[in-house]
């Protein structure tokens, strides 16, 4: 187990009983061609050409990036720079549903006898990208590098972040896909060892995946992991730790220490894209909080939220926050018409009880955000260093190992926004590099 | 449209304010033990007192063109924690000197809430110790104020001065029923709060458990009676409330541990060896300085650096 963390109420029974619902197709689709870390996809439709469900409209655009699909039948209306969760921009193909959703048709495979180097290269046509909320290309984190060696496959289970219950579902409902895609990506990756790590607020999903695992034959042992309920017990390097007892060296990454970590989600749209040749365009996600109903929805990427908070019945007065993603590292979005990507864990309307005041107030050095760093830094000196525009100290306190995890705003007494502080001292910190 | 804010949507209900107005809370007890013990005259100590740190406040607040903050408690607080150090009888006038100190001095100019260096209360003792000695050590017998006012010596003072009187017992020490600073008699009322502090998780037990098993063990040591130590002087005060202020403590337990043992060893040494019967004050201040330093020596280990041999720490 970590050090640090946190106990968060959970706010999950929201939303945790209901079933995963299809939303409709959106009669306008607004698909980014950026949803992903790395290179935006480059465009391959244009204005007025019709496209079917399933087509590729954006190419990877190098090597860490990723294709586009589209997730309606209609026609291309336009490109136009749209806006995404967390304030950027990204070149949009806005499509027309034709009302049709005639799809391109998948080629079935069986991946049993299915060669690594197939695999990933399906995923990557797939465009699949980490769901858990990093994006970051699938097939990239398949690819081990000269080198280095994966010795076990984590399938990350935790949803950590109060009110989500989208991966709760998805595992409730489908943990038989959900196994197959973990032991596709063990074959991907030759690896015999693999665990499914989550917390103990999910027991009912160890007892159903128990009894499946009984049943089946397979050479790869799969291990059911139920740790604590402790934010953010789902990041990737305290996932890690908590099941393997390793630590990822500072500015290493996962497979340094022999482990691959993949989120529910996207082990599941592996499985789609190898199995049933489907490339991702539609995932779950819960919408909740201020909400007539809480969801758990399966939604066509590029559907705007906005249509998703009106069919849930949102309480959209402007001094609510809608949040994009959890509570914790979630974006609060400025428009409703902003789409949903492939990162899009939930929506939610927080109430304002919970949220943190408007005023900000000095340190006074209480220490709580070093009690619960999960990272073991140092949030109150390097907020400090980072307000003086101190890039050099942040630097030496190891800001470039702040995860972003929010815990140390959220337990500051001050209300100070640390996080945001962090991350402006590590951009700062990167132009200083780039420019050197 | 809505206004963008930043992550994390949800938050802790914890705030400054709660926090030094809890401290208040847990400063209750002993201030009405003291009106108990010394009457009318402690009360009007901690009223002035209060009043000219708030006052101070909003003053320095104004001249700094700075945003008021007197209803976050920390000034309030700091109010009382003077008081409570201050000898019953001491003229007003000199109390309310002592608040601008406190506020003023050792407070604002160093930037405010959060950037003082030293505790601010202590360091307006200090000054008033060295600028008014007499008043400073003139002690009423608890209870006189329902007869004529007696002046007496603390048990530190009889103690090592030989100065007249008699040493109470150890109940009576226990209570609060001896001569001494205001709010610095009763163990068992100082130690009420103190739970209520610790429960509260507002301190932790680093600072004042490591303090007290300091000065007891260094007394035992010595052939001095450990209990006594503990409870003649202003050490429970100074161990619950004063050495575990957050601006001038340091961060981590580890560093809290070293500064604890810092102010047993000093506090030993001056009871032992110095001019003043009691240590407590200047050992506090003394270890204040040494914060920053202990904080970076006692950073806690990053997550990641286990295993490599890069990215070392140089600050």
């Amino acid at each position: 187990m970590f050090e640090g963390g946190l106990k968060l109420i959970g706010f999950k029974e929201l939303s945790k009983e209901k079933r995963i619902e299809d939303f409709p197709a959106p009669q306008q689709a607004v698909i980014p061609l950026s949803q992903h870390t790395g290179i935006p996809a480059k465009p391959v439709v244009k204005k007025g050409d019709k496209v079917l469900k399933r087509q590729v409209i954006g190419e990877a655009g190098g090597f860490i990036s990723s294709p586009v699909h589209s997730s309606i039948s209609g026609t291309v209306k336009g490109l136009e720079n749209r806006l995404l969760p967390g304030g950027k921009t990204s070149l949009s193909v806005i499509i027309e549903n034709d009302g049709n959703d005639t799809a391109v048709e998948g080629v079935q495979n069986d991946w049993k006898n299915m060669e690594p180097g197939k695999i990933i290269s399906l995923v990557q046509q797939a465009g699949i990208v980490g769901m858990g909320g990093a994006a970051f290309p699938s097939f990239v984190k398949l690819s081990i590098p000269k080198g280095k060696k994966a010795e076990c496959v984590i399938l990350n289970g935790c949803e950590c972040e109060p009110f989500l219950t989208a991966d709760y579902r998805v595992m409730k409902e489908h943990y038989a896909e959900v196994i197959e895609g973990l032991l596709i990506v063990c074959r991907a990756l030759s690896v015999k060892q693999s665990y499914i790590g989550i917390e103990s607020n999910k027991k009912d999903i160890a007892v159903l995946v128990k009894k499946f695992l009984e049943n089946l034959q397979t050479s790869v042992s799969i291990e059911v992991r139920i740790l604590p309920e402790k934010y953010p017990q789902g990041s990737e390097k305290h996932l890690i730790k908590s099941i393997t007892g390793k630590e990822v060296p500072s500015g290493g990454l996962p497979v340094d220490v022999g482990c691959v970590v993949f989120n529910v989600q996207t082990v599941l749209a592996i499985r789609d894209a190898v199995c049933r040749g489907i490339p991702l365009t539609e995932r779950v996600l819960t919408v909740t909080g201020l909400v007539k109903t809480t969801k758990n929805l399966r939604v066509r990427i590029g559907t705007p939220i906005s249509d998703i908070l009106a069919y849930c019945g949102a309480d959209l007065r402007p001094e609510l926050k809608i949040v994009i993603g959890g509570p914790m590292m979630g974006v609060n979005i400025a428009s409703p018409e902003i789409p949903v990507i492939k990162s899009t864990t939930g929506i939610i309307i927080i109430p304002e009880e919970i949220t943190p005041g408007d005023e900000i107030q000095p340190c006074i050095r209480c220490g709580k955000c070093i009690e619960v760093c999960p990272m073991k830094l140092v949030p109150a000196e390097l907020g400090r260093y980072a307000e003086a525009k101190n890039w050099d100290m942040c630097r030496n306190l190891g800001v470039a190992d702040c995860i972003e995890c929010g815990c140390c705003s959220y337990v500051c007494p001050a209300k100070r926004p640390l996080v945001e502080l962090f991350k402006w001292a590590k951009s700062e910190i990167n132009k200083e590099g780039k420019s050197k | 449209m809505n206004e963008i804010k930043w992550a994390p949507h949800i938050h802790s209900s914890e705030t400054t304010a709660k926090i030094m107005w809890s401290v208040v809370v847990a400063l209750l007890p002993a201030l009405a033990g003291s009106i108990y013990f010394f009457g009318a005259a402690a009360l009007k100590v901690v009223l002035v007192s209060i009043g000219s740190c708030t006052i101070s406040e909003t003053i320095s607040q104004i001249i700094f063109g700075k945003k008021i903050r007197v209803k976050d408690g920390s000034a309030v607080v700091t109010g009382i924690l003077l008081a409570f150090v201050l000898p019953p009888g001491i003229p007003l006038w000199m109390v309310a000197v002592g608040g601008f100190i406190a506020i003023f001095l050792a407070k604002e100019l160093f930037g405010g809430i959060g950037f003082n260096i030293f505790n601010p209360a202590l360091i307006a003792r200090a000054v008033l110790t060295v600028s008014f000695p007499l008043e400073m050590t003139q002690f009423t017998a608890p209870f006189s104020y329902r007869f004529d006012a007696v002046t007496t010596a603390t048990p530190l003072g009889i103690l090592k001065e030989g100065l007249n009187g008699q040493i109470p017992s150890m109940m009576n020490m226990f209570l609060g029923n001896r001569a001494g600073c205001i709010g610095e008699t009763s163990t068992l009322l100082l130690l009420t709060g103190s739970i209520f502090l610790l429960l509260r998780r507002i301190i932790t037990w680093h600072i004042p458990i490591t303090y007290i098993l300091t000065v007891a063990f260094l007394s035992f040591v010595s052939g001095h009676n450990p209990l006594f130590q503990i409870m003649a002087g202003g050490l429970i005060l100074g161990a619950f409330f004063m050495a575990t202020d957050y601006t001038t403590s340091p961060l981590t337990g580890k560093g809290k541990i070293i500064f604890a043992l810092g102010c047993g060893i000093i506090t030993f040494l001056i009871r032992e060896k110095g001019g003043y019967p009691e240590g407590v004050m200047f050992s506090i201040i003394f270890m204040n300085m040494f914060v920053p330093l202990i904080d970076k020596y006692t950073l806690p280990k990053k997550f990641g650096l286990l295993r490599t041999r890069h990215n070392k720490l140089s600050l």
